[in-house]
């Protein structure tokens, strides 16, 4: 099934079109021309060793990097035919579109409900008995509706386990339809029946959204994405005991085909585990 | 078997001594922790004075104030009941007429209009330092804040005289009198606003970056993330920034003394351009005077000052409640 598209050469309609994006935080350097496409509705993974700049690439393609005092981004990220940091580009009516799920859940100290409903309510849903469905919807597409349908309404959003935040926190993402989910290492916190279980969410919500996840699991890569980039580190030494590191794109394919036939040594070197 | 390797690795028995293990066995009795001891007595200590003082506190009010209440006139009557002093209008202890209203009124208006002043421009300043500004400029302006909120009253007190009564004057005409709760109040709100700027600024500070990218994320513009996520977060700080704000409103003086006015005034409605004295006020000024030990004057003030600590206590109180019901724990 993976990349089945690409080999029967069926044309693919992209979502996102990266192409030669940089990013710097104040001075530095931290990726440098990174060109890929993000196809629409497949998962694509971002792999790569801690630092090369995964999440810095995934949180530029919904301008969350704005929010970081001096971070810049060079380069071209094209949505629908739009460049997204064009000076006329609103990035709250980006963020709207290309929604977020973080590494560490961060429920709203609200009720579920009132997490769930905090987007739909930002773009102007006031009918109670919309908010209710979207709530509803969301909490069964993000597969957590039958642990929380008594108590949803009152309970916090806090007093859910670390795994069931998550999920919230997924189901108040896509409660506001987003075209683009982007999931930064949405599983690191959870046990292994938590992450089965967003996986398969991810596999059901590709058929509606594009995914892209930043994952340092190799196997939740090959299990869950359609095409995966590998991201490595550059260093330059600049005088005597100091060096510059950055990050780049080593390789982008279809998932079975990274995994099983890597293009570049230092990809199969980091996927069979003998990197650094 | 990685057991088993880090068996290996930390077994070198360098630290065996340390522990106070013996070579064949380990040692994981109780242990005497004279300093840990120490230390937890000296805070127990600490909590203990501070509790103590304030008991020491009520009782010393309490006692003068049943004093009071127990006074009698020449004629042998009671000088003042409860009734009175709670519910009658007029302050004349020549005359033994002991009712609050007049000082607490004073004390009231004087801390509404500081609050008036202090809590939106306060809470506008936090908010832009902690959401607005750049590093450089929070870096700059919260420690003048802080500077500003150590300036002496009696400064302030002078300010509101020689500044904020003329000007006063200048626009109201002869409607202002030279002593007048008005400019008092708005120059205790001036005192007031950088401690209710900071507090706050500090409470708002404090809420997660990851709640804010959460909000930011879903696509909310920057007055909605305020709106809705950071400010009901920070309630409870923001609140405590009130509380200290009103409270040193109550209990200040110098400013009151020096620019309300020598002389208790009921005023119904309440009338902002006429002097009259404050709670604080009133026991500076008699205080300052020669008062005879356990003389009705004397055993007043306290009255006075127990009512003030009961005023403080229900706010303290009420913004306890408020904060339980409204406030979004974010841990
Ligand atoms: N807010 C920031 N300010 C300055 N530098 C940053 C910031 N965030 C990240 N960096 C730097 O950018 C580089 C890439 O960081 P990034 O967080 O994107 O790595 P990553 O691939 O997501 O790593 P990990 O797998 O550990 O999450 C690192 O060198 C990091 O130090
Ligand atoms: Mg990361």
């Amino acid at each position: 099934m993976v990349a089945t598209a690409m080999q029967t050469g069926v044309a693919q309609t992209t979502a996102i079109e990266i192409s030669h994006m940089k990013v710097y935080y104040g001075e530095k350097l931290a990726v440098d021309d990174v060109s890929l496409p993000i196809l629409k509705n497949k998962i694509t993974a971002f792999i790569g060793p801690s630092g090369c700049g995964k999440s810095t690439v995934l949180r530029g393609l919904n301008r969350m990097n704005d929010l970081i005092p001096g971070a810049r981004v060079e380069g071209e990220i094209l949505y629908h035919g739009r460049n997204l940091y064009a000076p006329n580009v609103d990035p709250v009516e980006v963020r709207r579109r290309i929604g977020m799920v973080f590494q560490k859940p961060n429920p709203f100290p609200k009720s579920i409900y009132d997490n769930i409903a905090y987007g739909p309510r930002l773009l102007g849903v006031k009918s109670k008995a919309m908010l209710d469905e979207i709530v509803e919807m969301s909490l069964k597409q993000a597969a957590i509706w039958d642990e929380v349908k008594n108590d949803f309404r009152t309970k916090s959003g806090l007093a859910l386990s670390g795994g069931q935040q998550q999920r919230m926190c997924i189901a108040r993402t896509i409660a506001v339809e987003p075209d683009v989910i982007l999931m930064d290492e949405p599983c690191s916190a959870l046990d292994p029946i938590a992450t089965q279980k967003i996986e398969e969410l991810m596999r059901e919500l590709v058929a509606n959204f594009t995914i892209v996840i930043v994952t340092h699991n190799m196997q939740q890569a090959t299990r869950v994405s359609d095409y995966t980039a590998f991201y490595s580190i550059r260093k330059q030494e600049t005088e005597v005991g100091k060096e510059n590191r950055w990050g780049v794109l080593a390789e982008y394919a279809p998932t079975q085909q990274l995994f099983e036939r890597p293009a570049k040594q230092e990809t199969a070197d980091y996927i069979s585990g003998r990197f650094g | 078997m990685t057991a088993q390797v880090q068996q290996v690795q930390t077994k070198t028995g360098r630290l065996t001594a340390y522990k106070q293990d013996a070579a064949d066995q380990i040692n994981i009795n109780r242990r005497a922790r004279p300093f840990d001891d120490f230390i937890r007595a000296l805070l127990l200590l600490a909590g203990i004075v501070s509790i103590l003082t304030t008991i020491g506190i009520v009782i010393v009010l309490g006692n003068e104030t049943l004093l009071f209440i127990q006074q009698l006139t020449p004629e042998g009557e009671p000088a003042v009941t409860i009734g009175e002093f709670l519910a009658t209008t007029e302050w004349q202890p020549v005359g033994y007429k002991f009712g609050i209203w007049p000082l607490l009124e004073a004390t009231l208006m004087t801390s509404f209009v500081a609050i008036l002043v202090a809590l939106p421009l306060g809470l506008g300043a936090a908010i832009y330092l902690s959401e607005y500004a750049t590093r450089q400029v929070r870096d700059t302006l919260k420690p003048i804040l802080e500077i500003l909120a150590g300036i002496p009253t009696v400064v302030y007190g002078y300010f509101a005289v020689t500044f904020m009564t003329p000007l006063l004057q200048a626009i109201g005409g002869d409607a202002v009198q030279f002593y007048n709760t008005l400019s008092a109040g708005l120059v205790m709100g001036i005192m007031i606003l950088p401690t209710i700027a900071s507090m706050s600024e500090d409470a708002l500070s404090a809420v997660p970056r990851l709640l804010r990218e959460a909000s930011y994320g879903m696509g909310a513009t920057k007055f909605e993330t305020i709106s809705k996520v950071i400010l009901p977060a920070a309630l409870s700080g923001i609140l405590a920034a009130l509380i200290v704000g009103i409270s040193r409103a109550v209990g200040e003086t110098m400013i009151v003394a020096l620019a309300a006015g020598a002389g208790p005034n009921f005023t119904l409605p309440p009338n902002f351009l006429v002097g009259a004295e404050t709670i604080t006020g009133h026991i500076a000024r008699i205080s300052g005077g020669d008062l005879s030990y356990n003389s009705i004057d004397y055993n007043s003030l306290f009255s006075l000052g127990l009512a003030l600590f009961v005023f403080t206590l229900l706010l303290n109180m009420l913004s306890r409640y408020i904060s339980n019901r409204f406030r979004e724990a974010y841990q």
